[in-house]
């Protein structure tokens, strides 16, 4: 059998018509091209993907079972160590993980190991999972979960399973954290994918509680002296939007990415006015930055009505942090990068709305500390975008509250919290965190690995306290 | 669910609920706020803490009926319930004995400074207050002022009740008087805040204003509620809501809460629409 050098390429929705909906853009394989799709794989012994992967999914194993027809065993496999496969098959920058490594991608195209995740996922999910509540100990040992994002759920899954009795605090009214009211629902379903996962844990019987702020409804501190939680963890995630700085920032119709994303996916403002949160759009509309956030921002500004929708980011195409699929997608349904280009100011009426971004165009010289090329300024090279609205998406930061009322809880100097990267423990003992608030800004992955990391660490640490 | 144990009337469209909410009760401190929905599709509205009951477990929150969400809030009955409610929000009202301090409360901004203004009282301060409204049906909380100041001063737009004057007037002639005062709080619209601002700024005395700007989440997770404050962006709901008058922009903040005017208007019409949907189906 001769191999193909290229994916089976995923069904999805026409570009031009998908541009104007909120359903999912990736419709994902059907049986056959899953199966197609597996048979490419050379179950290599070595497994370089395997390394790939920051929880080391057994890649090969599971493609195997695909490859037969054995989907029960290949979600086993995977939910060995990934407890989200639906999302992080969804959301994973795989081109930088496993894809990266795999032995095909020096010739072709990569085995589709993200896709067929998802396809293994949705099949087992499809089919209903059935979950049995944990018969938890009469005295099992009480952990408190910070913040419900994909480190908190990992945490809590995992030591569920192990017969402790869990509560998830969340501050939002609906649990998931950024994959509620960040990603879009065009990119990760909420009903169908992110609210299964969340119930699913609900089913084992860990309890979530909605509408509590930790750091203001309780501290930490109460919870550990008067709540009766024996172990805590945080995971609260990078909330803090960074703003430019520039003039103008504040005019009507700028928005962080996050208070524009979190209108529409949390609030449901694309459903205005049945649901009751309005969003500001206009005709055009800049997104500042060039990441994942950036790419969801202007692409739900198309879909929300804008005509023109620019990403503007600083450096060159090269470059830009967002998942290579993502990129993909913005570019088929239209929108307008503007590379190599900084804002400097937002301009405004006399009426406080904003009717363009001022910008200058930048060149690529020498590479700076992050090991890219620094952008630098063109003389006399500024120019005005006109638009209606400007989305900043250049980055988000740690949320100090539940840090700046726990005693004894360090702190790096950007204000993360310092905890140890295989266990997440930290400097305040039965404290434990992981995920952005630790790792400042990063994956869907990468935070729940670190819950799971924590979740181990947090056994053993609750296994000697019991001892004791 | 959070349910309403008190429904009360205070003034046309304005209304009083008490609110059982036993976590945020035991919280709560003079100038926090909290956020509620009223239903699945509802908007997040933040409202200002009024009063707090620790042994009863139970909140007041006082709302105009302005746009289409707070009319919806208004709907629900005593025995009902809110959806979400999170809180306490915000920082507390820095809370000291100054000597003299007046406390400035406008139209509906009377229901938050009340607690401030007994918090004040508690701490052994001379309470002055001075509280206004457009005309003496829709003045709120009067008795409820009385019973914390040493000295209530009440004025109406149109004279009906009080001074027919603005709350500045009598706060300017406090100023100008032998009195020391140590601190000025005023809550209230927030053209109302800024010429309180103005008013005591030739004087230096410490003047503090409680903002409350278009916001989302409340935990400094969305950005909306940004105000300049002494050239400085600040997030409301969580550097806030108080800040020093003499530092903040009011032009940019009152810009700020018009964003939203044309759907709010929208939202209104579509929520009429649906509701005489609903009494015709009734009605068959
Ligand atoms: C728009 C957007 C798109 C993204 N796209 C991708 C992508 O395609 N692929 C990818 O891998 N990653 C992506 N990311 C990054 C990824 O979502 C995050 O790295 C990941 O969600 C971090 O998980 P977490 O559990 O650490 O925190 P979060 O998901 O941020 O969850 C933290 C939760 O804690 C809650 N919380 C905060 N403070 C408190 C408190 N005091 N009390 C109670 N609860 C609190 C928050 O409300 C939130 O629900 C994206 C991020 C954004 C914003
Ligand atoms: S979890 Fe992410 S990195 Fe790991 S195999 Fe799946 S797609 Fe690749």
């Amino acid at each position: 059998m001769s191999l193909s050098l290229n994916k089976n390429p995923m069904p999805e929705q026409e570009p031009k018509v998908r541009a104007k909906n909120f359903a999912e853009v990736s419709l994902g394989y059907t049986e056959e091209l899953a199966k197609a799709e597996a048979a490419r794989c050379l179950q290599c012994k070595a497994a370089p993907c395997r390394k790939g992967c920051p929880v080391q999914v057994d890649i090969p194993a599971f493609i195997k079972e695909v490859k037969e027809g054995n989907m029960d065993v290949a979600i086993a496999k995977i939910k060995e160590v990934n407890s989200l496969p639906a999302v992080c098959g969804r959301v994973c920058p795989q081109e930088e993980q496993c894809e990266k490594y795999c032995v095909l991608a020096k010739r072709g195209e990569a085995v589709g190991i993200g896709r067929l995740e998802r396809y293994v996922a949705d099949t087992a999910r499809n089919k209903g999972e059935s979950i049995a509540a944990i018969d938890y100990a009469p005295d099992a040992q009480k952990v408190a979960v910070i913040g419900s994002g994909p480190a908190g759920l990992a945490v809590a899954g995992d030591l569920a399973k192990k017969g402790y009795k869990v509560t998830i605090f969340e501050a939002l009214h609906l649990p998931g954290g950024v994959l509620m009211y960040g990603i879009p629902e065009f990119r990760l379903p909420k009903d169908e994918v992110v609210q299964v996962e969340i119930n699913n844990l609900r089913k084992l019987g860990v309890e979530i509680v909605v509408n509590a702020v930790i750091g203001s409804t309780f501290t930490v501190d109460e919870l550990m002296e008067e709540e009766g939680f024996d172990a805590v963890f945080i995971g609260t995630g990078a909330g803090l939007p960074y703003f430019m700085g520039v003039p103008g920032e504040n005019l009507n119709g700028v928005y962080s990415a996050n208070e524009f994303l979190t209108r529409c996916n949390l609030m449901k403002a694309y459903r205005f006015p049945e649901c009751g949160t309005p969003i500001h759009v206009g005709k055009k509309v800049a997104v500042v930055g060039g990441g994942n956030v950036a790419m969801d921002g202007a692409r739900t500004a198309l879909r929300l009505g804008a005509d023109r929708s620019y990403i503007v980011y600083r450096r060159s195409e090269a470059e830009l942090p967002a998942r290579l699929e993502e990129i993909h997608h913005a570019k088929e349904e239209g929108i307008d990068f503007q590379f190599l280009t900084a804002p400097t100011a937002v301009i405004g009426n006399k009426d406080g709305w904003v009717t363009g971004l001022q910008c200058v165009r930048m060149e690529l010289g020498e590479p700076d500390a992050s090991g890219r090329r620094r952008p630098i300024e063109i003389p006399n090279s500024e120019f005005v975008l006109e638009v209606d609205t400007v989305i900043i998406a250049i980055g988000q930061g740690p949320n100090p509250l539940v840090q700046s009322t726990t005693k004894g809880l360090d702190t790096n100097k950007k204000g993360n919290i310092a905890a140890h990267e295989e266990t997440g423990v930290t400097s305040k003992p039965g404290v434990f965190a992981g995920g952005d608030i630790v790792t400042g800004a990063a994956t869907v992955i990468l935070a729940m690995g670190a819950g799971k990391k924590a979740a181990a660490a947090i056994d053993s640490y609750l296994q000697d306290k019991k001892a004791k | 669910m959070y349910k309403i144990l008190v429904k009360q009337q205070l003034a046309p469209s304005v209304q009083l609920f008490e609110v059982e909410a036993p976590l945020i009760a035991k919280k709560a401190k003079p100038g926090q706020f909290v956020i509620l929905r009223v239903n699945d599709q509802g908007e997040r509205i933040p409202l200002t803490i009024a009063d707090f009951n620790r042994e009863k477990g139970s909140v007041t929150l006082i709302f105009q009926e302005v746009g289409a969400s707070t009319v919806e809030l208004g709907r629900l009955q005593q025995g009902e319930f809110l959806l979400d409610l999170v809180g306490p929000l915000g920082k507390p009202t820095h809370i000291e004995k100054f000597g003299t301090v007046v406390c400035v409360g406008g139209g509906i901004g009377i229901a938050p400074v009340y607690p401030i203004a007994r918090g004040l009282k508690e701490a052994g301060n001379e309470v002055i207050s001075i509280i206004g409204a457009r005309s003496e049906d829709i003045l709120i909380y009067e008795e409820e002022m009385a019973a914390v100041s040493d000295e209530l001063i009440i004025t109406t737009d149109d004279g009906s009740k009080g001074i027919k004057a603005l709350v500045t007037q009598p706060l300017k002639e406090l100023l100008d008087s032998d009195k020391t005062i140590s601190l000025v709080v005023a809550i209230g619209p927030v053209i109302m805040m800024k010429f309180v601002a103005e008013t005591t700024r030739p004087y230096g005395v410490p003047t503090v204003v409680s903002l409350n700007p278009i916001m989302v989440d409340g935990t400094g997770m969305c950005g909306g509620c940004r105000v300049s404050v002494g050239q400085e962006n600040k997030f409301a709901c969580v550097d806030g809501p108080e800040f020093d008058a003499h530092k903040v922009d009011f032009e940019s903040l009152m810009a700020r809460q018009r964003m939203y005017k044309p759907h709010e208007k929208q939202h209104s019409e579509y929520i009429a629409g649906k509701r005489e949907e609903g009494c015709k189906c009734h009605s068959h």
